[in-house]
């Protein structure tokens, strides 16, 4: 079992829920189904209900063999499916999340949630950065987790996304950021909404350089995370099915005081609407993002 | 410090928290009526009713909590953008539209001189009168502002005039449309662009600065913020209503971000704060839109000093700070790792 299996039965319990970052609070369960793989040997696909046989579906990079709905994968995960075996090395592991506000609510401490995530999930933030390679080719890689607090970008995950990018500019490494976050996390107030500026200062800076910036976008994406770094791709790859935007679509609904249209901020709504360069299916990102790769470089 | 002692300037639309400033300036006001009319004498009343009604001013707004400045910050008579524009820029040009789509009122933005200096002013406006919030959509941009914002920044990165970015607003706009247009890569590209412009930036909240709404033109060299005034990452409602699941907490969540100035400048998001005259800027707004000239002319006259090659390096340097964080040992991180399930 993979550390963040924990998260899924702790919901799949009735555990309170993780507030914004978690997919309900964000858009509602009559907006949108889980993509989220229950625990155990057997699972129900939410999209089309199949029961499947979980083991046919880890093989499956995490795909229903029944109707290609893409459920959500956890950073080691989606490294292992990513990266050639073992050649990812993690880097900025070190930087961890501090309680700078202090901040409380209702009897629970940002303190105290940072430490039940980072055991839940093993990881010490919502990021894992480091340097890999992709069928042979080296590149710096993020990949945001899910899991932890719902991707949610505070101070480390800006942090560590800027140490990356910079690392990619000093080393003339391509770099892929797998995207996946609820928005800015609260809990760190306007220091979370500052990375948003800081790392896309950082990508200018790798702009300039002539860095290759391959931006993943997958289920969810979202708000500070959207309106930042997971634009400024010089290639803008989506998950079939992905939830991207900026704005929660609670949100938009109460505010139009309308239904939300059909698909909206799916990826193949971004497509039509110019925001994104193409639809990658799981099964071929690796050869996709390495063609990719061969297509900027010298010779 | 002239109008101190006068309470003209405190005409209606008191805040919840005023109601004895309200009593005290009726009272005032009253005596002062019936002195007209009857011609008799209430000076030294007045005059004591005047020390109390300023000290009582000046001891609420020198402690107002988090939740109190939201609500100065929104109060519907405050100096927004058009104010000030017309207060402290003299022979303003605006320029209109983004060129993509539409022209966003939401954001103005135009050629004009402040203290003598011609600069490119970048503004959000929330409106007035109800024709004017419609106009600019309440202050809640669409894409097409952040672009048009860009647009007009790079024309004056083309013909070296500074950018002065006044930000007031709640939000960009969540709608289809909105989203339909990409308002995250038009924030995003913003952020981006803004962070190497080779000309100095100015940046000012003068009222809210609401989430990645106010970023989007919000990266400079030197951040400021009105006394009054807040930055957030999400409204205090917004954060209120999801983790403690109703937007009535909203002070709660208000005091648990530390959006106001003071903490602002502590986390050093924050490099300055520009001061409000005695009750918030809405008492008096020509001091306001003086002091607000002062901050400009001397920040501006500071950035010119320097050489413009390392403008942009210094402005990355500022950016790079943000955020607070800790370094944990090997040791620590393999605690984390034993303690996760297997
Ligand atoms: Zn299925």
């Amino acid at each position: 079992m993979t550390p963040g299996n924990g998260a899924i039965m702790a919901k799949a319990q009735g555990e309170q829920p993780l507030g914004p970052f978690n997919a309900n609070a964000f858009e509602g369960p009559s907006i949108r189904k889980k993509r989220e793989v229950p625990d155990g040997l057997w699972m129900r696909c939410p999209e089309c209900e199949s029961m499947l046989y979980r083991k046919v579906v880890v093989e499956n990079l995490d795909i229903c063999p029944e109707c290609s709905c893409h459920f959500r994968v956890n950073a080691r995960r989606r490294i292992a499916q990513l990266a050639d075996p073992d050649s990812f090395e993690e880097l900025f592991a070190d930087v961890a999340p501090c309680d700078p506000l202090d901040f409380k609510w209702l009897g629970q401490s940002y303190a105290d949630r940072l430490r039940k995530e980072q055991v839940k999930t093993g990881n010490t933030e919502a990021v894992l950065t480091g340097i890999g390679y992709i069928k042979g080719r080296r590149a710096a890689f993020g990949v945001m987790d899910g899991d932890f607090l719902m991707g949610s970008m505070g101070s480390v995950l800006g942090e560590k996304i800027t140490l990356l990018i910079e690392r990619a500019t000093q080393d003339k490494l391509p770099l892929v950021i797998v995207c996946m976050s609820g928005g800015a996390r609260m809990h760190e107030g306007a220091l979370s909404l500052m990375q948003m500026a800081k790392t896309s200062a950082a990508l200018a800076r790798f702009d300039d350089a002539g860095g290759l910036f391959i931006s993943l976008l997958t289920d969810p994406t979202t708000g500070g995370t959207t309106a930042s770094f997971a634009m400024l791709g010089d290639v803008i790859i989506a998950e079939p099915g992905a939830l991207i935007g900026f704005a929660g679509q609670r949100v938009i609904a109460n505010t139009i005081k309308a239904e939300l249209p059909e698909g909206f901020q799916r990826a193949e709504f971004l497509l039509e609407h110019g925001f994104i360069d193409m639809i990658v299916p799981r099964k071929d990102l690796r050869s996709e993002i390495a063609r990719l790769i061969d297509y900027t470089q010298k010779n | 410090m002239a109008k101190v002692g006068n309470t003209n300037g405190d005409s209606g639309n008191h805040l919840p928290f005023e109601r004895e400033i309200a009593g005290l300036h009726k009272q005032i006001t009253a005596l002062e009526a019936s002195q007209v009319e009857t011609g008799r004498n209430y000076f030294s009343e007045i005059h004591q009713l005047r020390a109390t009604y300023v000290s009582l001013l000046r001891t609420t707004y020198q402690n107002l909590t988090p939740w109190q400045m939201v609500q100065v910050a929104r109060h519907p008579k405050r100096p927004q953008s058009r104010d000030y524009i017309n207060l402290i820029v003299r022979d303003f040009m605006e320029l209109h539209g983004d060129r993509r789509f539409a022209d966003d009122k939401a954001i103005c933005c135009g050629l004009g001189r402040i203290g003598g200096e011609k600069l490119l002013l970048v503004a959000q406006q929330k409106g007035r009168d109800t024709k004017e919030k419609i106009a600019c959509n309440f202050g809640c941009a669409h894409p097409e502002g952040y672009r048009k914002a860009l647009r007009t920044m790079e024309l004056a990165q083309k013909f070296g005039l500074p950018v002065v970015a006044l930000i007031d607003t709640a939000g960009a706009y969540p709608g289809i449309g909105s989203e339909e247009r990409g308002v995250a890569e038009a924030i995003a590209r913003n952020m981006l662009e803004m962070s190497r412009l080779k000309t100095p930036i100015v940046v000012i909240v003068i009222g809210e600065g609401g989430s990645g709404g106010a970023l989007g033109i919000g990266v400079g060299d030197r951040i400021a913020i009105m006394e009054h005034a807040y930055y957030s990452v999400i409204s205090p409602e917004g954060c209120a209503s999801i983790l403690w699941r109703t937007g009535e907490k909203a002070a709660d969540a208000a005091e648990a971000m530390r959006i106001t100035p003071r903490h602002l400048k502590s986390l050093d998001i924050v490099d300055d704060i520009v001061p409000e005259p005695l009750g918030g800027a809405h008492r008096n707004p020509a001091e306001a839109a003086n002091n607000l000239e002062r901050y400009i002319v001397r920040t501006l006259r500071d950035l010119s000093r320097k050489p413009v090659d390392d403008l942009t390096g210094r402005r990355y340097e500022r950016w790079r700070r943000m955020g607070r964080f800790t370094h944990i040992t090997q040791n620590a991180e393999a605690q984390v790792l034993a303690a996760a399930p297997q």
